[in-house]
Order: structure tokens, then sequence, then C-alpha cells
């Protein structure tokens, strides 16, 4: 068999060019300042130092970030738009431990993450580990919660949002959690994430739990509760996504209040309404931190400021999420008006579950859940 | 044929060197595979293995392979997804291995066959949740087989989509994929069932059963059975399609293996997904070993007659 | 002839079952993708596709995907089927080992994989290269399972050992009796083999997500954040796009082989 000569000698060639095509290249280093070790602003040398370092470096790492998300899609653009730098963002959908995973995977490449986004279980797991570097916003000292998650400011809750059922307003109106038993709910409801795995999905079940008058301690009624939606075959055990959504296939939606917002407003452009009904106050608060080995160091200080600042605030409003800055901001009259209308002014009042809490119901989940929904 | 093959005798116009050695410097004509296939194939392996024997603080336990082993969630996923494999590797395997004769008695390398390879391809490599996506557009509610038989046949179980949300679901969406690997993979052993064969089995007056069960069939089921058993291992390991369609880490393996990985919330526990994949690697030998067997008796009766 | 009706119905039949079997769902998929969504679309539209083309990312991502493809099919002509002919034929006692090498990639989910190949992906990011073109190497392996199955497909109906003595008592040197010779009769396998593993790096997306790597699948599911309609598009645009490319490669025409004659 022979080959061309057409394709033995463009062999070489495409070896040469290939390799020589880097997906990204390596960050030159950054000046005399080391900003892997910056902790505050004021060491940064202030926000335009900090900016002028981000621009250099050219680029942020972000992941798992979907853009649905408490409205990452549009903090995204207005971090790229402010500084004209550019944002990588990998693994969408991935979790909160798959970013460290990423972050220990990729460790010393340019493509490891800059900054985190992560439950208060994973980032207890790390805490002190030496997988964050610490930093103290401009703003830190008024972030709700953020002195009692970690003094030291190696993560930064940014935001909370209370778990919701969202569901396709041609449906009627749901007045109690009972309404779900209704025949006309039959094959439509779907829990985003299982509780073994995504917090999510183990805070859609603490909701129910709560609504049903049970504690985070014990989820025995939310499970018998998902059993009896099983067995009418109300409840079906796919994952909802946003084509689901929007073909249909899924709904009503169990999933968190952020999310549920963003589909709102696709429905909404599509002319069909997307109702919501929480029948407890469950939370879902997160934080931010940068990877300690980041490969861009002044971006991902650069985008905490951007994101737990007032610019950051605003856009997690807009998106259902109630930023860790709101109470600050509606106590001195900062809230903007479009943040207000999305979240209103009250405090969150939301309950959440402890990561002991967390684990203890996982266990009982291990066995019990599988028995309830499960095939 | 009657000749007596045995490669290490060498051929009569090889060059000189003592038998022993000629037959040892075969070997080196593996050592590049083995050298690439060492460092990004066997290099992972070990690792996953060497993983399955120590516990999450990194020292040497059976505490993961033994933990996994006495689960009964671990054996109910395996279970599960064990019965998953053995049908869509039986559905697809018989559709497809149909499938791919169909082509053969058709044109060759007329447009159809050549579509037909191009889309198995890339059949073969869809999955997902897009193709879960596509099985509910098509037969979840509002999907577009549904409401066609809600409106024409309201009583069958095309109406109701809720067939489609357990193994059974699970395993019509899996065939979609297991069809075009096999008749990928099939195809060259059947295109090779040359047609004088069959002419000269009718020619001696054999009738259509008679060729099949004396020629057709003996020719091709050892591919048949490798094909068989790529399509139960491939449905094995498949993950993306159901997480995205049974969202439930105790369904199958292969999401209780991803839970171990990326679990928020207390399950992340990464000696369990190695130890997990370690009982995949041993299930794989086992049934490999089972293959070799059947091979074995098959070329045994072939010989005899 | 009876029998060639007969055989007709049930060809017609079988191509009818399963062409079906795999449209539907391909065509539920192009029906949500073009169905009206926003309030000013008027009908049946195609907006979730118009918006493919303009995106940045994916003109590089496509370049950098088909190059892959192409390192792992010269290390498919290169590298796999010179050694899996030549198991078969000097050291048939490996060929059962093979086989379950062969076999390995798929055994392990490839979450798992990823895992245990992060750390030599890591080296070679950090001392080779970052490019996703380096994924050449562990999607070489991935293929394995499939290509090694349609070979050996090919090869279960070919006596090669004859065919290897003839050609050399003809003087073949071994280089060209396994070039020359073996691999035009084993020409199906080769060409389903390797456009099974075409369609698998243009197809494939865990490894290189987690690993960060923006190869073709991950930019297509990047695209298809933006709503669902164009997830779903721009899905099946990827279908198509793979599905020409693989129309387009040339079933190659070498000159017909010597032996091309039955030699059973």
């Amino acid at each position: 068999m022979t080959f061309s000569k057409f394709t033995r000698g463009s062999v070489g060639a495409v070896l040469a060019v290939a390799l020589t095509f880097p997906a990204l290249s390596i960050t030159a280093a950054s000046g005399a300042t080391n900003y892997g070790t910056v902790k505050n602003l004021a060491a940064a040398g202030g926000i335009n130092k900090l900016i002028a370092a981000c621009q250099k470096e050219g680029q942020l790492n972000v992941i798992a970030l979907p853009h649905y998300w408490a409205n990452y899609g549009d903090m995204i653009e207005g971090f790229k738009a402010a500084y004209g730098v550019k944002v990588d963002e990998a693994n969408p959908e991935g979790s909160s431990q798959d970013e460290i995973d990423a972050a220990n995977t990729n460790k010393g490449t340019s493509r490891s993450p800059d900054v985190y986004d992560i439950g208060i279980a994973i980032a207890d797991k790390y805490a002190g580990t030496g997988t964050f570097a610490p930093y103290k916003v401009k703003l830190w000292k008024y972030l709700t919660g953020a002195a009692a998650t970690s003094p030291t400011g190696e993560y930064t809750p940014d935001y909370t949002g209370t778990l919701t059922i969202g569901y396709d307003g041609s449906l009627g109106t749901i007045t109690k959690l009972d309404d779900l038993l209704l025949p006309k709910f039959k094959g439509k409801i779907a829990l985003n994430g299982d509780p073994m795995g995504s917090s999510t999905g183990l805070n859609g079940v603490f909701m129910i739990n709560k609504a049903l008058g049970g504690t985070f301690d014990d989820v025995s009624k939310a499970v018998a509760f998902f059993k009896k939606l099983k067995d009418l075959g109300n409840f079906i055990n796919v994952n909802p996504t946003e084509a689901t959504i929007a073909s249909g296939q899924t709904p009503v939606v169990i999933d968190n209040g952020y999310v549920q917002a963003g589909v709102q407003k696709q429905m909404a452009a599509a002319g069909k309404s997307w109702k919501m009904f929480t029948p407890a106050l469950v939370g879902s608060p997160y934080n931010m931190a940068i990877s300690a080995w980041a490969p861009h160091p002044a971006c991902g200080r650069l985008w905490l400021e951007y994101a737990l600042g007032e610019t950051g605030a605003k856009i997690f409003a807009i998106g259902g999420a109630t930023p860790a800055l709101w109470v600050w901001l509606v106590k001195t009259g900062r809230a903007p008006a479009e943040g207000i209308a999305a979240i209103g002014k009250s405090k969150v009042a939301a309950t959440k579950a402890s990561a002991d809490q967390s684990s203890a119901a996982r266990e009982y989940l291990k066995t019990a859940w599988p028995a309830a929904v499960g095939s | 044929m009657t000749q007596v093959t045995d490669p290490r005798a060498g051929s009569a116009t090889s060059s000189a060197g003592s038998r022993h050695w000629r037959s040892k410097s075969a070997y080196l004509g593996v050592l590049p595979f083995l050298l690439f296939s060492g460092l990004f194939l066997l290099y992972p392996t070990y690792n996953v293995i060497l993983g399955a024997f120590k516990d999450n603080e990194n020292n040497f336990s059976f505490f993961a392979l033994g933990e996994a082993f006495n689960s009964d969630i671990t054996r109910h996923a395996f279970k599960n997804s064990l019965v998953l494999s053995l049908w869509t590797a039986l559905a697809g395997s018989v559709l497809g291995g149909l499938f791919a004769w169909a082509l053969v008695t058709g044109k060759k390398k007329g447009f159809f066959y050549r579509f037909s390879i191009a889309l198995s391809s890339v059949l073969a490599q869809f999955g997902g949740v897009m193709l879960t996506f596509a099985f509910l557009a098509t037969f979840g509610f509002n999907g577009v087989v549904s409401t066609l038989a809600m409106k024409v046949m309201p009583s069958s179980f095309l109406a109701d989509s809720a067939w489609l949300y357990g193994l059974n679901g699970l395993i019509v969406v899996y065939t979609f994929f297991q069809i075009p690997l096999m008749v990928l993979v099939f195809l060259p052993t059947i295109e090779n069932l040359r047609p004088q064969w069959r002419e000269a089995s009718d020619s001696l007056g054999g009738n259509s059963r008679e060729y099949w069960t004396k020629i057709g069939i003996p020719v091709l089921t050892p591919s048949f059975a490798g094909a068989a058993l790529l399509l139960f291992v491939n449905s094995f390991s498949a993950y993306a399609t159901a997480a995205t369609l049974i969202n439930l880490t105790s369904f199958l393996t292969p999401l209780q293996i991803a839970t171990s990985l990326s679990s928020e919330v207390g399950g992340a526990n990464p000696a369990e997904a190695k130890a997990l994949s370690f009982f995949m690697i041993v299930l794989v030998t086992f049934v490999m070993a089972l293959y070799a067997l059947l091979r074995r008796r098959v070329t045994k009766w072939e010989a005899n007659g | 002839m009876r029998r060639t009706w007969k055989i007709q119905t049930w060809r017609r039949f079988l191509i009818g079952f399963v062409g079906l079997y795999l449209m539907v769902p391909l065509y539920s998929m192009f029906d949500f993708s073009t169905k009206p969504f926003l309030i000013a679309d008027s009908g049946r539209n195609l907006r979730s596709w118009r918006i493919i083309p303009s995106q940045p990312d994916l003109g590089i991502a496509v370049l950098r995907s088909m190059i892959t493809a192409g390192i792992v099919m010269l290390l498919i002509l290169f590298l796999i089927v010179p050694t899996v002919i030549w198991v078969q034929l000097k050291l048939p006692k490996l060929v059962r080992p093979l086989e379950l090498l062969c076999l390995l990639p798929l055994a392990i989910p490839a979450i798992v994989i990823v895992v245990g190949i992060a750390p030599l992906y890591r080296w070679i990011s950090i001392n080779l290269s970052e490019s996703p073109i380096t994924l050449a190497g562990v999607y070489s392996m991935l293929i394995l399972p499939y290509t090694y199955r349609s070979l050996s497909a090919a090869l279960d109906a070919v006596d090669i050992h004859t065919l290897a003595e003839a050609a050399q008592t003809l003087g073949a040197s071994t280089f060209r009796m396994i070039s020359g010779v073996i691999m035009p009769t084993i020409r199906t396998g080769i060409i389903n083999g390797s456009f099974i593993a075409i369609a698998l790096v243009l197809g494939e997306f865990t490894i290189s997500n987690i690993l960060n790597f923006k190869t073709f699948q991950v930019v297509i599911a990047q695209i298809g954040r933006t709503s669902g309609n164009v997830a779903v598009s721009v899905s099946l645009a990827s279908i198509i796009f793979v599905l020409v490319l693989l129309l387009l490669v040339p079933a190659t025409k070498r000159r017909q082989a010597v032996l091309d004659v039955d030699l059973a």
C-alpha cells in the first residue's frame, strides 16, 4: 500500500504546526508584586494597579459557572467588558468537588482554574489545606457571614438563594405542597441533581422536608413524600436541563431560585409563564475562593473585587440570588432598584444545613432514597 | 486446509538464525505498540488499580474494595448494569448484525452503503445529554411520537411516557448507539462471507437453512461473539446518557462511580470509585475469558467438522 | 427467484425498522430546534441554526480536532494495524492478551481514565505542549476497542498465514508483505476502524472537558449554553458535520491487490 507523496509530506507539516499551536499561552510573570500572595487590595497597590496587572495577565480561568446560574452569564460578560480580559470557562456543569479536582488535575498548567464558586461543605473540607489563597476584598467587612465563614478570608460567601418549585404556568397555580400529588402532574416533576451527589438535590429534599414539618436532622418525612410522588408516577428521575424545560419534558422542577429566575426570563421571552412556589425557605449559600496556584492571580483577585462588590451584587440580585452584600446595600440605601424588584429587601431568613447535617442526611438517604424513588 | 502452520517454524526463505531466537525476535515487533500503550493505557490503568488498593489517606488497604463489595447499593447497581448491558448487547448485536447483512446484500460501494457506514460511525459515538434529550423529545411527555400515539392509539404504552423513565427506557436508548457500533465492527466479517460459498452450497443442492447452519453461522459466530462482547462492555461503562435519564446514584455502577468522584455532599470517595472500576476490569477480564473459551471450542468444532 | 424476493422483503423491512429507530430521535431533535420559541418567531425557523457559524472559537476547535483525528489515523495505520497483523501472524499466544488489552479502555469509564491519566497530561502540558492535540495519545488508546474489533473481524475471514507464506515465497520483505499484501485484504476492517476513530476523536467530550482542552465537542457544548434550542441545533450540526466529513474521506482506492483472488 503506497502513500501518496501528499500524505507523507503533509504529515510532517501538520505535526510541526500542530504542536506549536498552543491552546492557551502560558502567561508571563507579572511585575514586581507577586500577586499569588497578595491578601487584600492595599497589598496589591490599589484597584488600578490590580486592573493593570490583570490586563497584563490577559485572561481569567473560571470553572463550573453555568450562564443561567445566579446570572453568571451577565457577570462574566460584564467582567470581560469592564476590563477587556478573556475569560476561559471550563466545565460549566461541574460540581464543587469537580472544581477542586480540576485545579489538582491541571496544577501547574495555564488551564488550572483561578477562582472557585463552591458550596460550604467542599469549602470546609479543603480549608487550611493550602488549596485556597486567602484574600479579603475591599468590602469584606460588609459581607454577611464573611467573618464567621472564614476569618482569614480563605473563602468568602458570595450569594445565597432559596430552593423553590418552578413550574409551567399553564398547569395552573400551586398553592400547597399536596397539590403536587394531583393527577395533572403525572410524569412531570423532576429534581435537579441526585441528593447523594448534588447539594442542590439535597437542599431540595431539605426544603420539602421542612415544609412537611421536619428538621435537618431527620429527612424521613421528605423521603416518604417523594415515595408517594414516585408511586403515583408524578415524579420522574430525569435530570432537568434547559432543553427539557423548554421542550416541555420537565414542566415542574425543584431547583435553586436563582436558576429558576433565569428560566422565568427565557420562558417570558417565549411568551410562556413560569411560576414559582416556595413551600419552605431552605438556603443554599455559596462561597468564592482563589486558587493557591492560580495561573492568573491578579485576575483572580480582580474577579473577587468585581463579583463581591456593588456591580457584582447588582448582577446577582437581578439573577434572583441574594448577594452577601445585600443587607449592607439595603441598609445604606445603595441597593439598585432592579435588584430590589427581583429579590425584595428581606434579609435572608432561610435556614441552611450544616456540613454535618448534610453528611448525616446523605448517609440516611443512601439507602432510603433509592428505596423511595429508585428502580 | 490441511497444511500445518506453525508460525514458530518460520518460513523457508527467511534469514538464517537459530529457530529459538528467530521466534523471540518476533516479540520485538510489538515493542513500539507496547511502549505507546504502556504510556497511555497501562499507566492510567495501573493508577486506577493501585488506587483501588488504597484508602482515602493513601495507605495500602483493602478497605475500599471490601466496602464496595459488601455494599447493597453496589450489588444493586452492578446487577442493573449487568442486566442493561446484556439486553442492549443482545438487541444491538442482533439488530445491527441483521442490518449489516441487509447492507451487504445490497449494492456495495453504492451511496447508501457509504452513507450507512459514515452515519453508523457518527451515531455509535453519539450519547450523553443530547441522546437522552432526543428520546425524551420523541417518547417523553409532549414528545413527537407520544403525542402522535395519544391521537392514534391512546391506550398503547407509547402514549404514556412512563416506560421511558426506567430500565426499559434506558435499554431502548442505549440500543440507539449499540446498533451502529455493531454494524461497523461486524460488517467486515459479513462482507467476507463470499457469495461463491452460497453458490457452491446451492449448486450442491443445499437449501437456505443448510447453508446458514453449516457455513454461514459457523463462519460468523466468532466475530459475532466478539462484537457482542464489545457491545456488552461498551454499554457497561457508558455514563453520561444514563446520568441524564435516571439521575440516581444507586442505579448503575458508572453512576455510583461518578458520585464517588464528584459528590458535593460528603459522598466523595475516590478510593471507592477506583475500587468499583477495578471490579469492572475484573468483570471484563472474566467475560473475555469466557469468550476465549468459546472461540477455542468453535475452532475445535470447525476442525473436527 | 423466490429466494431473492424473500431476501428483498427482509432487507427492506430491516432497513426500514433500523432506519426509523435511528432517524426518528434525530428528527425529534431537529423538530425541537426549529420550533418557534420567542414571541417574535412567527413559525418554524432556523434561528437557532443561524447562530452557529458566527461563533468565534468554533473554527479553531474544528481545525484542532481534525488535526488530532489525523494523527490518530496515522497511529492506526502505522502502529496499530501492523501490530495486530504481526501478533496474528507471528505471536498467536498473544492474540487473546492483546484482545484484552484492546478492550481495557472500554472497561474503565472515561471519568476514571481521566483520574488515571491526569498526572501524565499535567507533565505533558508543563514540559511539552499545552495544545489539545496532545490528546491524540490517549484518544488512540480509546479507539482501540472499536478499531481492534473491526480489524479482528476482517482478519478472521482471511487466511493471512497462507497469504504471508505466499508473499514470502515470492520474495516480499516483511514490510511489503504487511503493507502491500495483507492490509489491502482487510481494507474494510481498516476503513471501518478508521471511521469510528475519526468519529470518536471528533465526538469525545468527557476527557477533554475535565482536562479543560478546547476540543470540538467542548466548544459545541459551550455554544449550546445560549439556550435549549441552540444546544440541540448545535449538537445536530456537529453530527451532520462529522457525517459529511466521513463521506468526503475517500474509501481510498488502492490499486487492486494482486491477491484479490479466492484463496480459500
